[in-house]
């Protein structure tokens, strides 16, 4: 028998293992839209838990919808590497600098 | 029990691949071990009772977005030596928020709220219930409009995502309208004086 504590620590977990990889990977845009994904996945994994015991169906709604977006946001993520890897032929965060931010 | 078994083995699994994801030297692995996560939290989804989800979790994510990330992760030349720089510059601070946010969230978690009798009282289902049923019918009903603008998300990141990663090259004799109201007339025409014809008799 699952209870509810363990599944929310398992995804407090996974959700910090993601934010430490957003520290350690800060060179590469690759790694930190897959540790974005993770989030995402930690994220779902919570509205489950919940919806499973509350007996409540509208909580996998939500992660329907957050799985829609995430796609939607990793087509895109994607498409905006591939060109700045075009136009600056590397993928380090340092180099977009263009803006003097 | 059984059930308790198979969490914990499937939840050791998404985590030590998720730890893999953030320290793997290639990006190909960290793909490749993401693959594995996806995989795990589709089994734990099940244990949990949500089996759509858990199938949609594998083919739209296994089966559509790591395949883009593979692809991608392929089509570049990263030069992998000035993308790992300063991992180990970070990795002090990494450990320490990480830690920090597993005692709060622990904390949080922990706590004996969630062991309270509203989180305990799973209601037991019938075996003719269908997950994928219930979840169809509340998402076509109550969140039909929402539903709708999930769709048109799509779209958009479909046109965004063409638009953005297709190249300028020329590939039609089309015109640039831009172009096209600033042409005068003499950049086209050219008029030349020229000595008339003798009537030939």
């Amino acid at each position: 028998m699952i209870i509810l504590p363990e599944v929310l620590l398992l995804a407090a977990l996974l959700f910090c293992i993601s934010v430490a990889g957003i520290f350690l990977n800060r060179k590469n845009v690759l790694i930190l839209l897959m540790c974005i994904e993770l989030m995402l996945l930690s994220v779902n994994m919570n509205f489950i838990a919940f919806s499973h015991f509350l007996g409540d169906i509208h909580g996998q709604v939500f992660v329907f919808f957050i799985l829609t977006v995430a796609a939607a946001e990793a087509a895109i993520g994607l498409a905006i590497l591939v060109v700045m890897f075009r136009n600056k032929n590397t993928i380090n965060v340092d180099s977009l600098d263009s803006l003097k931010g | 029990m059984i059930e308790q078994t198979v969490f914990y083995l499937f939840g050791g699994i998404l985590l030590l691949s998720a730890s893999m994801v953030v320290i793997m030297r290639n990006p190909i692995h960290a793909a490749l071990f993401l693959v594995l996560s996806f995989f795990a939290s589709a089994a734990i989804w099940i244990l949990l009772h949500a089996e759509f989800l858990a199938i949609t979790l594998v083919l739209v994510y296994v089966g559509a977005v790591m395949v883009l990330f593979l692809f991608v992760v392929m089509m570049l030349d990263i030069n992998q030596v000035t993308v790992r720089e300063g991992f180990a510059r970070y990795l002090p601070i990494g450990i320490f928020v990480a830690v920090l946010m597993v005692i709060a969230m622990g904390l949080v978690v922990g706590s004996d709220y969630f062991m309270s009798d509203t989180y305990m009282a799973i209601k037991s289902v019938s075996p003719d219930y269908s997950n994928t049923k219930e979840l169809g019918i509340t998402l076509y009903t109550e969140y039909l409009y929402q539903f709708e603008i999930a769709g048109a998300i799509l779209l958009v990141a479909i046109i965004a995502a063409i638009s953005l990663s297709m190249s300028k090259s020329k590939i039609n004799k089309s015109i640039k309208p831009e172009d096209q109201v600033f042409v005068k007339k003499h950049d086209r025409l050219r008029i030349i004086k020229m000595q008339s014809e003798k009537k030939v008799l």
